[in-house]
């Protein structure tokens, strides 16, 4: 089988504008105070989850930071639980207990978002831990944006990873900027993959805008990794477009709006479409259809978080200890 | 029964449940090949293999993660600290991670770890090896708290810790490895929450864990000489609090004197003393007399560091004072 057989890109397309209205409406809801709290947004960097989540198997477990509605959708969480979620309603995908930047699914192997920034890793690298510990084939998926680079979490764990070989992809998104300090100001090394040398741990660039590359590329890597059960790193050099959240702006002090609109005209989705009608593997009306159905799931999921019951008061102290 | 070691009876209670249960699991500095900094894992490495007493690099942060994770998908770790203060690099994991997960997936991933190792003062370890952190882990929801004093309590509630589905913080104190006492043969559990009044009285409460438990009983013999029959109460677990038995003491004595190795402000010592006030004002004789750290860095200087200390003098004398004796 050749890897263009392989590889699903209608449905990696109709996954990247689901992120993407998904994205914009929340917004929407942000700006109409239905959403509250941090609130940050994927648009721009839809292609990473998609091809990364998408050359995983079902079984694999993803980990991710707080930007991760994007992984959440990816991985097949219930649109409307999400917004529910983002709502804080009991129908969220954590009972509303969550919120945005903490959405977990442990029917799908979805281990949460985590905002402190780098915190998740060596939790990653434990599920590895236990994936070795019982024997296990499942290979562990770490989102990470570069702003945790630098920190002492992601170093530690990714020296007990290569040395105890743990099977765990780290996932490094590249979007240039922590939250306003872009790469070049807050790393030593600015090629952020050559952090991985200091492990002796291998490691790859992936063309994050192009969810081809990162379809292609990941699995080969996730497939190396289970095989090895040494693990990888991947540096996605991708882009954010709109604010670190909600409260901040998409441009100002740190960048100007003509960068973002450059590396607009590499959007994956645009970039994806483009492709597939030239090979003739889409037609435009095929595309239109695609976006209302897609529309319609957005506008259900939001009818269905706006109709969804806030969770009981009980709920404050029900979940702090395990019984 | 047994007369072992605190140190021995840490040791069979993790040896019996990593028998017991293939899930548990050793990680820490030092717990393999040099058979434990305080030698509380020795002869672990050889009986269950490198695969479950597992030594780490110095990265308090990322093997407490990595525990946390562990957890999260089924295992059972036992992370030790070489020492409490260490594990200040790992409260980051602790706090926003191990007790927060089930909260915040709404009850969907639970974490059943152990975090264990020495607190408190040894022998003149200076400020940053001397600290006694019990009230920074008993703030935070989601995490339970024991600190045993003698070795069948630290066997007993350790296999309860090891075996809760949360995560449990377990202070133990490096002047406390080596002291002996009765253990019973056999499986036993103690149950987290639960306190135990160590010596029976009728003038006075003092409560105490710990380390301090220790100097209480002494301090109490002390203070029988004198006339003084003091009731020495041990929490052992510090969060969940076991406030009934703490109050029926109190009931009976209507005095209190509360002692502990870590600083005032915002110390346990201080919680308990709030809650007696609260749950039984009209039962008390006096106002609660609390004995603690002095508030300050602990010294090196060996006068300093004994002046920084709770003593028995310092204990009898807040004794005199709930008793108005002074």
């Amino acid at each position: 089988m050749t890897s263009k057989q392989k590889m699903p890109l209608i449905e990696f397309l109709r996954q990247m504008v689901l992120i993407r209205r998904f994205e914009e409406k929340a917004a929407e809801m942000y700006a109409l105070g239905k959403i509250a709290g941090f609130c940050h947004l994927y648009i721009g960097e839809e292609a990473v989850a998609v091809g990364a989540i998408g050359a995983a198997n079902p079984d694999d477990y993803i980990v991710t930071a707080y930007r991760d509605h994007g992984h959440a959708l990816a991985r097949g969480l219930e649109p409307k639980r999400v917004m529910a979620e983002l709502f804080g309603k009991a129908t969220g995908v954590s009972k509303g207990m969550g919120g945005s930047m903490h959405l977990f699914d442990a029917g799908k192997n979805f281990m949460g978002g985590y905002a402190i920034v780098g915190g998740h890793i060596p939790v990653a690298t434990g599920i590895g831990f236990a994936m070795k510990y019982e024997k296990k084939d499942q290979v562990v998926l770490c989102f990470f944006g570069e702003g945790s680079v630098p920190s002492g979490n992601f170093h530690e764990a990714l020296n007990l990873a290569s040395l105890w070989r743990l099977p765990v992809v780290y996932i490094c998104e590249n979007n240039r900027f922590g939250m306003g300090t872009p790469v070049e100001r807050s790393s030593a090394v600015y090629d952020i993959a050559h952090a991985a040398r200091a492990h002796d741990m291998p490691f790859h660039h992936i063309d994050g805008m192009d969810v081809t590359d990162v379809y292609t590329q990941m699995q080969k890597i996730i497939e190396a990794v289970r095989k090895s059960k040494r693990p990888i790193f991947v540096e996605a050099r991708t882009y954010r477009y709109m604010g670190h959240s909600m409260s901040d702006p998409a441009h100002g002090h740190y960048r100007t709006k003509a960068e973002i609109d450059e590396q607009k005209k590499r959007d994956p989705i645009l970039t994806l479409q483009q492709q597939l009608l030239e090979k003739k593997e889409i037609t435009k009306e095929e595309i239109a259809k695609m976006e209302r159905e897609i529309q319609d799931i957005v506008q259900e999921s939001v009818e269905f978080a706006d109709k969804s019951p806030e969770p009981p008061l009980e709920a404050l102290t029900e979940y702090v200890y395990a019984p | 029964m047994a007369h072992i070691a605190y140190r021995e009876a840490l040791g069979q209670a993790m040896s019996e449940e990593m028998r017991r249960d293939e899930k548990v699991f050793l990680m820490g500095e030092e717990v393999g090949f040099y058979q434990g900094a305080f030698k509380v894992s020795r002869g672990m490495l050889e009986e269950f293999g490198p695969m479950r007493v597992i030594d780490t690099p110095i990265t308090e942060a990322g093997f407490t993660g990595v525990g946390i994770g562990a957890a999260m998908v089924g295992l059972r770790p036992i992370i030790e600290m070489m020492t409490f203060n260490f594990s200040i690099l790992a409260m980051d994991q602790i706090i926003n991670n191990a007790a927060k997960v089930r909260s915040m997936s709404g009850g969907q991933f639970t974490v059943p770890m152990v975090v264990r190792g020495p607190g408190g003062s040894a022998a003149r370890l200076a400020a940053q090896h001397s600290q006694s952190l019990e009230s920074l882990y008993c703030h935070i929801a989601g995490l339970k708290v024991i600190a045993p004093s003698v070795p069948k309590d630290a066997k007993g509630l350790l296999k309860s810790a090891i075996r809760d589905n949360n995560p449990v913080i377990c202070f133990e104190a490096q002047a406390l490895y080596g002291t002996m006492g009765e253990v019973p043969e056999g499986e036993y559990t103690i149950p987290i929450g639960v306190a135990d009044v160590k010596r029976e009285g009728k003038d006075v409460t003092l409560i105490a864990w710990s380390k301090m438990l220790l100097l209480c009983l002494r301090t109490a013999e002390e203070l029988a000489k004198q006339g003084i029959d003091a009731e020495v109460v041990d929490p052992r677990t510090l969060r969940p609090l076991d406030m009934e038995t703490i109050l029926q003491s109190v009931r009976k004595t209507n005095r209190v004197v509360i002692v502990e190795e870590a600083w005032p402000y915002a110390s346990v010592g201080a919680e308990i003393a709030d809650r007696i006030t609260h749950e039984a004002l009209d039962i008390l004789d006096a106002p609660v007399e609390r004995v603690t750290g002095v508030d300050a860095p602990i010294p090196y200087a060996k006068n300093l560091e004994q002046a920084a200390l709770p003593s028995p003098e310092k204990i009898i004398q807040a004794v005199k004072k709930v008793m108005y004796l002074e």
